[in-house]
């Protein structure tokens, strides 16, 4: 089958949508500018403003000084590139292989699809038809090569070239339209071949001496002698699996059922991707328009259908269903790569992210939240406070050893308790001390360890710890907060309980 | 008594333990040291694991006593690495104090949950999981029937459950197949050593279903669970002159 490209040009792509949040300029002359090597340069311009004589590259206290009610707006260039994938997202209702086509274009392969518009007129028709409702000026040509397209749409009239007439119609044209450099173009200007027509039917070993590969290769691509592809946009799968209900359903075990043939087929689809669930969304449409939506997160990218099920379960009570529910809708805003097959024979002695784990988290993290759960790893502080700090993961390993050299107590005070103690020795270890009403005699101590917060981090008093046991036997982590003071009396404070 | 008829009185034994909740395992001397000093008291001389133990702690000295004594036995039970999860309404353990027990801390989860209700569910739900070796719980009292369902799920998934209990008063009946009491003791001094020594504990066992009540004093040395008296202190000073 012949091939059918559609090359689209939007000659004023950035101030058509200015001019589209602001309709008040459609009847101004509008430029786009950005900086460059200081100098506020034009990037774009509306047709008003180019018809008065105000050219893209010029500098815009020049063009000002043309027109001097100009409308002046500052260039988005990532935007205006996210603008032209969506546009060729957009494009996608019109044939499946769709490319953008920088800076100002998009590139379509419409090989096979304008009979279903009734002919390639009323596909272009419809096109353009709809590109000014939305509020862009569009030049549209079809023609049989990438290269003959892209050309006739900016530098040509015609809107269908026939098959195998692309040479004809790239005749008139500027070599301009044959996307070559700027240099190259130059130099054919220089030597007087000021249209296409005059070196066309020149040997191609004359040509490639003089102007490069490059030349010639989009030389024979816009005729058609060389092959050309495109790179179509791919939007992003979703998945979504929806469930109809020819009767409304109002029990649970109706409910089950239903998530349940939900879950099997998007779990079927998301193993043949290698794509595993972090985030599902339950939406529930009621019959008398009410919509209830459940939501479940996990810890690891699954598509276990039945793991995903025993996570909704937990909120199934949440369900009203009222007089009935009429479409189950599941969709899944968040998945990750996820290769379930070797997932059975997983079960090494003794490491935490095996899936009976995780999915034992997973329920717990979804029914009483996530941040219920922790898991520590040792962090390079002496600080207490700041000795461990918590694991992002199951699988995150320790990166520096565990510090066994002095005692910690088993339970610790978040707020440390203020003690009042007799220590009659300073820097001796207290011969008892009061908490909470109760004294405690200290019979055997350790200590002190003098740890100092961080002045980097935190500022304030060093804290000598003592480690101490009392007549009962008892063992407390205390601290004295600074030094002696001979004005104020010093602070100390009971940290945590030893074993 | 011929060896046949003492083969099937044992392994009638076997049956009637594995009645009442608890599995000895094949190969009984898995762990001869460690705790040959309690064996006595244990169901065929073999602590029982996947099964459900309550420790009885009221003040928070106790609770840190039971906490630590947990963690060692843990550590003889456990020589290999396996996941353990610590249930706690407040997030007081201190995760670098559990390394001189030898558990490695990142092994642990601790979930934090805030009622009673939550806390019952996630202690049910872990003790179901297979992928745990043991379930450490601190819980405000637990009725008959929750214990009933918490020792039923361990029975089939073979984890070792930990019930820290920290209720006041006298404790309810309940389905655990042991209770303990765990206080602070005073620690033996080592002699010729300033401070404080191994950290010592009273622990007292005063349920013990097919086996019998005892109570010790329990030291933790560093690597191994020893009853605490003055031989071993010497022994260990010995150890410690050896060593300098």
């Amino acid at each position: 089958m012949n091939k059918r490209y559609l090359g689209i040009w939007f000659p004023y792509l950035k101030t058509d949508w200015f001019t589209k949040r602001n309709t008040a300029l459609q009847y101004k002359p509008v430029v786009v500018f950005s900086v460059s090597r200081g100098r506020m340069v034009i990037t774009a311009v509306n047709n008003i403003a180019a018809q008065k004589g105000i050219a893209v590259g010029q500098v815009l206290a020049d063009a000002k000084a043309i027109v001097p009610n100009i409308h002046v707006e500052g260039d988005q260039p990532d935007f205006f590139d996210s603008l032209l994938k969506k546009f060729a997202e957009w494009f996608i209702r019109y044939s499946p292989l769709v490319a953008a086509d920088a800076p100002d274009g998009v590139m379509i392969d419409a090989t096979g699809c304008a009979h279903l518009w009734g002919g390639e007129q009323e596909y272009l028709d419809d096109i353009t038809t709809r590109l000014k409702a939305l509020g862009y000026t569009a030049k549209v040509c079809m023609a049989g090569t990438i290269g003959a397209a892209w050309a006739i749409s900016r530098y040509g009239t015609q809107q269908i070239i026939p098959g195998g007439h692309e040479v004809t119609a790239l005749s008139p044209l500027p070599p301009m339209a044959l996307r070559i450099d700027a240099l190259v173009c130059d130099k054919l200007h220089k030597l007087g071949l000021y249209e296409t027509r005059l070196f066309l039917q020149m040997p191609a070993k004359v040509l490639r001496r003089r102007f490069g590969d490059h030349f010639i290769l989009r030389l024979q691509q816009a005729m058609g002698y060389q092959n050309e592809a495109i790179t179509p946009v791919v939007i992003a799968s979703t998945f979504t699996e929806r469930l109809y209900c020819f009767d409304p359903i109002v029990t649970r075990p109706g409910i089950e059922i239903a998530v349940k043939k939900v879950l099997d087929t998007l779990c079927e689809r998301l193993k043949k991707e290698q794509k595993g669930i972090r985030t599902a969304v339950l939406k529930i449409f009621g019959i008398e328009g009410n919509t209830q939506q459940l939501e479940i997160g996990t810890n690891r990218a699954t598509s276990d259908a039945v793991h995903i099920f025993k996570l909704f379960e937990l909120k199934f009570e949440t369900i009203a269903p009222g007089p009935g529910i009429e479409l189950f809708v599941l969709e899944v805003p968040r998945f990750d790569e996820h290769i379930a097959t070797q997932e059975n024979m997983w079960s090494v002695e003794g490491s935490l992210d095996t899936p009976a784990v995780s999915l034992l988290l997973d329920r717990v993290a979804n029914k009483i939240g996530e941040d219920t759960i922790r898991r520590y790893l040792p962090d390079a502080h002496y600080w207490p406070e700041r000795s461990v700090k918590k694991a992002t993961s199951l699988s995150q390993q320790p990166t520096i050893d565990w510090d066994t050299q002095k005692t910690r107590p088993v339970k610790i005070l978040r707020k440390p308790e203020p003690i009042t103690v007799a220590a009659p020795v300073p820097d001796y270890p207290p011969i008892l001390f009061r908490h909470q009403g109760k004294v405690h005699k200290i019979m055997k101590a350790d200590g002190p360890e003098r740890i100092e917060p961080e002045w980097w981090l935190q500022e304030g008093l060093h804290r000598d710890y003592f480690y101490v046991e009392d007549e009962e036997g008892s063992r407390y982590w205390i601290y004295r907060s600074g030094h002696y003071h001979n004005e104020q009396p010093v602070e100390w404070f009971l940290h945590g309980y030893c074993a | 008594m011929s060896p046949e008829q003492t083969h099937i009185i044992a392994s009638l034994k076997k049956e009637i333990l594995s009645m009442g909740g608890i599995k000895t395992p094949a190969i009984e001397a898995s762990f001869a040291h460690g705790l040959s000093f309690m064996q006595a008291h244990f169901p065929g001389r073999v602590f029982p694991k996947g099964a459900m133990h309550e420790l009885l702690c009221h003040q928070p000295e106790h609770m840190a006593a039971t906490g630590g004594f947990v963690s060692a036995l843990l550590a003889t039970l456990f020589k290999t690495q396996g996941a353990i999860i610590w249930i706690s309404p407040v997030a007081n353990v201190f995760p670098p104090a559990l390394k001189r027990f030898n558990i490695n801390p990142e092994q642990v989860i601790f979930i934090h949950p805030k009622t009673t209700t939550q806390t019952l569910w996630v202690v049910e739900e872990a003790l179901k999981c297979r992928g745990l070796k043991a379930v450490v719980a601190e819980v405000n009292g637990v009725s008959f029937t929750h214990s009933r369902r918490l020792q039923l799920a361990v029975e089939n998934s073979n984890v070792t459950g930990f019930l820290l209990n920290y209720q006041k008063g006298n404790p309810a009946t309940n389905a655990c197949v042991s209770r303990w009491q765990v206080t602070t003791a005073p620690s033996q001094k080592i002699i010729g050593l300033p401070g404080i020594g191994f950290p010592t504990w009273k622990v007292e066992l005063q349920k013990m279903r097919s086996g019998k009540k005892g109570d010790w004093m329990v030291e933790w040395n560093g690597s191994n669970l020893q009853q605490a008296n003055e031989t071993t202190v010497h022994h260990q000073f010995d150890l410690i002159k050896q060593a300098v």
